[in-house]
Order: C-alpha cells, then structure tokens, then sequence
C-alpha cells in the first residue's frame, strides 16, 4: 500500500481523493483482512511474507471454533441479551422520555436532575456494587447478568424526551380535546409519529449491548452462558496463536452489526449524530 | 391516524385550567406521570445512584468479598498516592488521554470536511471510514492484536515494504500504549467525523456564499465561518472523547490485559484487578471513586469554560 503525495500540478481528479483514498483502506482493509485470515490455514497465516488472500476458502477455523468452543451457544446468548434491551429499551425510554417532555408532575424535575448525573458515574465504579447487588439478586452466572443493565438507560431517556419535545404539543391537545386518556394519546398519536426516533433508540440499543464486554465478564464465568464478545476474549486467553480461529469469532460477533450497517447505513448514521449532537 | 391529526388546524384553542377539582386532578396528573417515568428511572438510578452511593461505602473499608469488611475510613485514599501501580496507572491513562483527544478531534474534523465534499466514490469513502465503529472493542482488540504481530502482522510489512524498520508494537513495553491509542482511534474516529459531518451539513450555506462573494479565501472561511460554528460540536466532542479514553478498557483487555511490564495498565484496568483478580474490593473501590471525581471536575470544567466563552453546547 504506497502512500500517495499530493502533486502541485492540477489533477484530473479531486485532490481530496488523495486523502481520502488512503484512509479508506487504512480503516477498511483490517476488517478485510479479518474475514480473509478467518478462511487461512495455520501455515497460510504464519507464512513469511505474509498473504492476503488465502489459497481457497479453508474452514478449519470455523470448524475448531465450532468444536472446541461454544460459539452457538454465545451468539444464541448474545441474541437473547440484545433483543430483550432493545425491546425494552423501546418500551421503558419511550414511556419515560414522554413522561418527562410532556407531563407535569411531582418530583419530575429531581427524577430528571438524577438520570442527567448518572452519566457522569464511570461503569468502574459501579462493577464492584453492581456485581454484588446481583449475586445477591442470584442472577451472577446467568444471562440476566448481561441483560439487566440495558434494560433501560439515561442516553435512552434523553433521545426520546428530546424528540417529544420537538413534536408539535397541538396533535396531542387535539386528541386530549377528543376524549383521549394520555397513555391513548401516546399509543395512537405520538409513538405512531416516533417512528425515527425508536429506530435510533433500537440501533443504539443494538450496538451497545451486542457489543458490550464489561457487565457479562464480571458478571458470568460459566462459559455456556458467554456472550459472544466474553467467549472470544476468553477463547483469545487460551489460544493466542490460533489466528484462524480467532478471526472467524471476530468474524461471526461483528459481521451481523456490520451487514445491518451496510443495510441500514442512513438510520446507523443518524444514531451516531444524534448520539454526538444532543446526547 | 397521524393523517387525520396532522390535518386538524393548528389553531385549536388550549383550554384553560379550571380551578375545580384542582387538586385531585394534580395527584392525577402525578400518578400518570409516574406511571410513564418511573420503571426507567427506577433501573437507571437504582443501577447507578445506588451503587455509586454502595461503591462509597464500601470505598471506605478493606474488604475481600468474603471476610467481613473491616473500616478503614480514609486510609484507601490516602494510600493511592503512595501507590506506584496507581500512579503509573494515573501517568497511563493521561498520555492515553492527551494523545487521544486532539487526534480524534482533528482527525475527525479533518475526515469530517473531506467527506463533505461533492466528489465520486463519496458514498464510499464514508462506508469505509464508519463501519469500523460498529465493531466491538473487544473484535477490534483480538484483530488488531493479529494486524500488530511483530511476526507475520501486516503492519510490520507495511513498514518492511517503506523500508521502515520493523517495530515490537504490542510487545514492547514503549510502544503499546501508542498503538493502543491508534487502535482507539481507528474504532473510533468515525464518531467524532459523523457527528462533526453533520454539523457541518448543518451550517447554513449563506453564510458561506455570502463570506465568498466578498473574496474570502477557502481557508479564511474554514477558519472564520466553520470552525466557530463547530464550536459547541467540539465541545462536547471534547467531553465525551475524554470519557471514552479515561475509561478504555474492552481494547486493553484484549490486547496487552495491562502488559508488557504494566506499561498500558491504564486506571480502569487497575480497578478490574483490584476487584476482580486480586479481590482487594475496598481499595478499588477507591480509587474508582478518585477517577469519578476527576472525571466529574473535568467534565464540569469543560462545561464551565464553554459556558463563559458563549458557546452553547450545554
């Protein structure tokens, strides 16, 4: 891969392909790299000088993975773990996020002051309390473990409150004036216009828990109860040199994300303004 | 439905409240807004609120988890300044940091402006830059601890190619904690250049064309037009990238898990061992509290410092 130098002369292209050719590959190519090395042998990989493209598509790795771990079994787990937060978190930050734009109520203003602080506590501090509060829920070494603390969040609360706020308040007083009750109103007036919003909330939902590592490796040591991103780092403690299968774990635990990504790239990206710019 | 609504005219009346029955409608009114905020509110302070407030507690003891705890007031506090592991920990986690936190805010901009641009193959580049963010850490780690193999890693023939000599990377006691912040960069960047492309988008064009009918170059626009309309973007930019470097941990533990000679052993990573390997749960808790505090004026800082300077990003 040659660096390109930009030239003083006009190009027949624009001099911004120069850059931007460049760092496309540099971010681009490893994940490349990773679903090819996943189809190398061991000796492909460990050869000198090292090969891009593999001889033919080898699947020794996928299959040792396959038999010496319990790679279906994490990602089963780590389906489970990801749909329950993000149906819940669709669920429980909708509700909140109207609750706090729209209603008037007791106390609402020290809920709110509180959910604002917890984004300042680091997870570190909480391991320690956190994993104690859920052995003595009994739920350490089960999926709960994983799940429970995406079930709903302050990132969550301020999405869907910061789009409330920002729907015109006369849909809702018309259907007030119509007889409506507020939890009818919000079922069939608002959350139908919140469409966009949820589908954030989802995406970010998704990408957080699918990709988290911290709770579930405090939290679980029975290995059948992994998620796929605990199993690979477990699995990469013992085997360190088996590249073929470690690659073909990164493989299965990112390719799901980034296929919904390519698919979903307009709604991956609006998550990750909306993340940037009001969270 | 939202058709019907959203044909009604905006003109309708707001009714005004009346006076009957006024406090009974208000324990109404409080019941229904509970009812709405309160099993969100209750998971995310009763996972956070509580336990940092537990975390303090338990902050102030020594403790192995199994043993009873026993009080030590201060003393884990006062023992983290006289602690080595801690300060290289501290010392770690500030080089992480500083490197950290202009180069995604530069880099990001930069990648930002240049994606920006009506050129071909844009689409492209964007794909390409984003879609290492939605890879976990902990993938990243295991796949750059492959790229970054002083053996057969690709970076090394990179640098054999260039005529570069070849480098230990992860392996050298010197290094890791810059290819560690390279790594970072790498899943991170897309980020910051999202959220810096959409500010840009943002900006309005007049303001733009109307600085180029007067003569000014593309530069002065840059620096007089963007860059200030950026500004509370890079605030908050700022905080969050802060965050995420002082609290890099996925990446640690599956790459170096604090070596060579402790030398990536950044403070989150010393709290996990303290907690969780070498069960010293008071002590960890400790300094977890010390690493909020800084976090907490950091963060207040900031937000200060962009308050007074006008910018609105808070």
């Amino acid at each position: 891969m040659a660096i390109a130098t930009p030239r003083r002369r006009w190009l027949p292209f624009s001099g911004w392909h120069l850059l931007l050719m460049p760092l496309a590959l540099i971010f681009v190519l490893p994940l490349v790299q990773m679903v090819l090395t996943s189809f190398m042998t061991t000796a492909e990989i460990n050869q000198f000088p090292p090969k891009l493209i593999p001889t033919s598509l080898h699947l020794a790795g996928y299959k040792a993975l396959l038999t010496e771990s319990h790679v279906v079994r994490w990602f089963i787990n780590t389906v489970i773990v990801s749909t329950i937060a993000v149906v819940s978190h669709l669920v429980l930050c909708s509700l909140a996020g109207y609750g706090f734009a729209r209603l008037k109520f007791a106390g609402r203003g020290i809920a709110f002051l509180l959910i604002v602080a917890t984004v300042m506590i680091p997870t570190q501090l909480l391991m320690i309390p956190t994993y104690l509060m859920f052995a003595r829920a009994g739920i350490v070494d089960t999926l709960a473990a994983a799940f429970v603390p995406w079930l709903a969040s302050a990132f969550g609360i301020f999405l869907m409150r910061q789009f409330f706020l920002s729907l015109p308040v006369e849909l809702e007083e018309a259907a007030r004036l119509d007889g409506c009750s507020t939890l009818r109103t919000f079922v069939s007036v608002v959350l139908p216009l919140a469409r966009p919003a949820m589908a954030t909330l989802a995406i970010f939902t998704l990408l957080s828990s699918w990709n988290d590592l911290l709770w579930p490796l405090v939290a679980i040591s029975d290995d059948t109860k992994f998620t796929l991103q605990v199993g690979l780092a477990s699995f990469q403690g013992t085997r360190r040199t088996e590249w073929a299968q470690l690659m073909a774990g990164n493989v299965i635990a990112t390719l799901p994300l980034i296929l919904a990504f390519l698919v979903a790239q307009k709604k991956f990206i609006a998550t990750m303004t909306f993340s940037g710019l009001k969270g | 439905m939202s058709i019907t609504f959203a044909a009604t005219p905006r003109s309708v009346p707001a009714t005004p409240p009346r006076t009957r029955g006024r406090r009974g409608r208000a324990a109404r009114r409080t019941l229904t807004g509970w009812g709405f905020a309160a099993p969100a509110t209750l998971i995310v302070v009763g996972l956070s609120i509580f336990p940092a407030v537990w975390a303090f507690f338990i902050s102030r003891t020594k403790w192995n988890g199994i043993a009873p705890a026993v009080d030590v007031g201060w003393r884990n506090y006062q023992r983290i300044a006289e602690d080595p592991d801690a300060v290289a920990a501290a010392q770690h986690t500030l080089v992480l940091t500083l490197i950290f936190v202009p180069a995604s805010i530069l880099l990001g901009m930069l990648i930002a402006v240049a994606l920006n641009q009506r050129i071909r193959l844009i689409g492209f580049y964007r794909t390409c830059i984003f879609v290492p963010y939605v890879a976990s850490a902990a993938a990243t780690g295991i796949l750059a601890s492959f790229v970054f193999n002083p053996q057969f890693g690709a970076a090394n023939e990179v640098l054999r190619r260039l005529g570069i000599p070849t480098q230990q990377f992860l392996e050298s006691p010197k290094e890791a904690l810059f290819v560690i912040v390279l790594i970072a960069l790498w899943g991170e960047i897309g980020f910051t250049a999202v959220v810096y492309l959409a500010a840009l988008q943002d900006i309005p064009q007049e303001l733009v064309e109307a600085a180029v009918v007067d003569g000014a170059s593309r530069l002065r626009v840059f620096l007089h037009i963007t860059l200030p309309e950026l500004r509370p973007v890079t605030v908050f930019t700022a905080i969050w990238q802060t965050i995420t470097a002082m609290q890099l941990f996925d990446l640690i533990f599956t790459t170096t898990r604090g070596g060579p000679l402790n030398s990536t052993q950044t403070v989150v990573y010393y709290i996990y061992e303290l907690a969780f390997q070498t069960q010293r749960l008071g002590y960890g808790a400790a300094v977890a509290y010390l690493l909020f505090a800084v976090t907490m004026l950091l963060t207040v800082g900031v937000i200060w410092y962009s308050r007074r300077t006008g910018s609105e990003a808070f």
